[in-house]
């Protein structure tokens, strides 16, 4: 009986576990791509966005991101391994996944992920080396004249090999760092858009799909994507800015790499007046992005429902009946209209920064997801409907990775290597040379 | 020989072998082989014929190890019921495995749908299955390469290489792709390849007792199969895809897509 119900258990077949059928639905159909696949955009979003930040900085040279961008630069780069930890989840022979790059087949969109991909790892990777260039070689100096303990022994080792074996820290050197900084910065942002643009493609360009197929999503998925990034980047600055706050308070130096480092003299009225300052600010580009994003939204949804092709009775249906509430309470409403209002009003303050800023972030993620899992929301013959019901409690391995388990997991998955990345790199690390 | 010039002439002589032999290469002898200018594979359902007794699927599975037990099938009957009141309800539980044995329309998470018989004005039945595309929207997708258009016309799925990504799945406008339950790849209808390439027919056609299903050969004029797609009027499935579908249908009617 057991063996009898395991081996039923087994033919479950992919997607079955998590889909209900309404109506005339065909045999095959089922929600095939579900929650990892909507955090696939979301978390390339982020990455692409949160590069775009920095940019705002490097190549543009606004001042007043400075300290921002910095961070975002790092944050960007610990995001980068998590934009494909979903794909790699959500893929039924995980241990193939590498083929994309070594037979990509290029009529397909998804085969140019491998070079779109590490074309923007090598850039933010250089990018964050020539930033970090100076203070990689004085780090060298500063634990070689040091009594070492296991931990800097490892560093030092570390500094040594990412060094490169490049010393030079004369002016001449430096301002070389300086230039390939900006340049690289300049090529990162079209590749920061291409890599989420090619993702916005992806869907796009599904032409068996009615919701996704629109020359618009690559751009709405751009925008989508520079509003999470910001987001994501307020939000987890200022995070960090309170817990370098409390540790410097404390005298727990483990969590404030730089002070270790001794560059810097921090002071908690020092930090508290920088992470105001530099949330402020980054609101600012957070609103202007947020207005062209909803803008080319809203275009798409008032396009379709005037053209009104075949499709739209069912879209219709979807839009306003099935997915009304995620789509204009939840995302427009909580995740778009009241965070805009909220960084309208006079006399912003970080805490209030904060929290527009989570649900500007879960306002993206629902879009996300009402385009990955509303675009499932139909049968093919547009005669039946399919709901998606996310596995909260895993009973096997796919309902972990394509449940809430495996959506815990990429969310903790950035911050987890930023902790790290941040040892070696200290995002926070104020220098006070101009170059960068 | 002094070591610069060795270098140059091993350089030249690398370099002119290599011309060379990529020019060999143009003749592949499995390429030269696999394109047969007088076969493309085609199929012809003949909706007319068929009364939704589901042996076709039921072939299908046992002949290309689907498992009976799994919500997902290669090919599957549609049954259509139309009233007077203009409604058109459609159905497939199981993908008509078991056949049709009920009146009653299943219309899942809404339950069963009764339509009395004298509301009905028409009620029929559409087998479908790949329609092995000219221009396959699942061939274009594939990132790796792992689904392939055979030279006489197959859309066929390479197991060992698909990683299982589902956007053949998702770039189907038929719906006719599912992972497999057992082998976890893609998977779809071969249209009995193992079977047609030795000259045997499809399970599906094989099993069908009406003769609804029909494989053919459209580059053959006497073929017979053919000549009734060249000489009556026929149809595709959803041919605004610009898919090019190959399996042709007579007595289609607007309400199947």
């Amino acid at each position: 009986m057991v063996e009898q119900a395991a081996q039923v258990a087994q033919m479950l077949v992919h997607g079955e576990a998590w889909t209900i059928k309404d109506l005339f639905v065909l045999p095959n159909e089922y929600v095939y791509w579900s929650i990892q696949i909507v955090l696939y955009p979301y978390m390339t979003g982020l990455v692409a966005g949160a590069f775009v930040l920095s940019s705002l900085y490097h190549v543009f040279g606004v001042e007043k991101l400075k300290e921002i961008a910095r961070f975002a630069l790092v944050f960007s780069f610990a995001l980068l391994p998590v934009a494909m930890l979903p794909l790699l989840l959500h893929l039924q022979q995980p241990l193939r996944g590498i083929h994309v790059m070594m037979t990509p087949h290029f009529t397909s969109a998804i085969s140019a992920f491998g070079i779109v991909f590490m074309t923007y790892g090598v850039i933010v990777a250089s990018e964050i080396w020539f930033v970090y260039r100076k203070f990689i070689v004085e780090s060298i100096h500063r634990l070689e004249n040091k009594q070492r303990t296991g931990i800097d022994g490892l560093l030092l080792l570390i500094y040594r090999i990412i060094s490169l074996g490049a010393t030079d820290l004369s002016p001449a050197a430096l301002q070389a760092d300086h230039k390939a900084t900006k340049i690289l910065a300049g090529i990162g942002i079209p590749v920061a858009c291409f890599l989420h643009g090619y993702a916005g493609f992806i869907f796009g360009s599904v032409k068996a799909n009615a919701l996704w197929m629109t020359p618009l999503m690559p751009v709405i998925f751009i925008m989508s994507a520079v509003v999470s990034g910001i987001a994501l980047c307020i939000v987890s600055y200022a995070i960090f800015m309170w817990l370098r706050r409390w540790a410097l308070a404390q005298g727990k130096n483990f969590f404030l790499p730089d002070q270790l480092a001794g560059t810097t003299n921090l002071t908690v009225e020092n930090l508290k007046e920088m992470q105001i300052h530099e949330t402020t600010m980054t609101a600012k580009y957070l609103r202007i992005f947020m207005i062209l994003a909803i803008t080319l939204e809203l275009l798409d949804i008032i396009f379709r429902g005037y053209t009104a092709v075949k499709s739209w009775d069912i879209l219709r249906q979807v839009i306003y009946e099935h997915d009304f509430v995620k789509i204009f309470i939840l995302q427009y409403g909580i995740g778009n209209a009241l965070p805009f209002v909220m960084l309208l009003l006079p006399g912003l303050t970080t805490r209030r920064a904060c929290v527009a800023s989570v649900l500007v972030l879960f306002g993206v993620f629902m879009m996300r997801w009402n385009v990955v899992i509303g675009g499932q929301a139909f049968s093919l013959t547009f005669d039946g409907f399919m709901e998606y019901h996310l596995p909260i409690i895993p009973h096997d391995i796919e309902t972990f990775k394509e449940g809430l388990g495996g959506v815990l997991l990429v969310f903790s998955a950035p911050f987890v290597i930023f902790y790290f990345l941040n040892m070696i790199f200290p995002a926070f690390y104020n220098s006070d040379d101009k170059a960068h | 020989m002094k070591r610069r010039e060795f270098m140059k002439s091993a350089a030249v002589f690398v370099s002119g072998a290599a011309v060379s032999v990529s020019a060999l290469e143009l003749l592949d002898p499995r390429e030269v082989l696999a394109k047969n200018p007088d076969l493309r594979w085609g199929f012809l359902v003949d909706t007319h014929k068929c009364v939704g007794c589901g042996m076709c699927v039921k072939a299908c599975k046992i002949e290309n190890d689907v498992p009976l037990e799994a919500n997902v099938t290669r090919t599957w009957v549609e049954r259509y019921v139309m009233t007077k009141q203009g409604e058109v309800f459609k159905d497939s539980p199981d993908g008509a495995q078991h056949g049709y044995t009920t009146k009653r329309i299943d219309q899942n998470h809404s339950g069963m749908k009764d339509v009395a018989d004298e509301d009905i004005t028409q009620a029929f039945f559409v087998p479908k299955l790949c329609n092995h595309c000219e221009l396959a929207a699942c061939v274009q997708v594939c990132p790796v390469g792992a689904t392939y258009s055979t030279a006489d016309g197959v859309v066929l799925v390479d197991r060992k290489w698909c990683i299982g990504c589902g956007y053949c799945i998702m770039g189907c406008p038929y719906g006719v792709r599912f992972f497999h339950p057992v082998v976890h790849t893609a998977d779809k209808c071969t249209l009995c390849y193992h079977r047609i390439s030795k000259g045997g027919n499809t399970a599906c056609a094989q099993a069908c007792p009406f003769g609804a299903r029909k494989l053919a050969n459209l580059r053959d004029p006497n073929d017979p199969v053919a000549k009734i797609i060249l000489t009556q009027r026929v149809g595709v499935l959803r041919p605004e895809y610009g898919t090019k579908p190959q399996c042709y249908y007579i007595g289609l009617n607007e309400e199947v897509r």
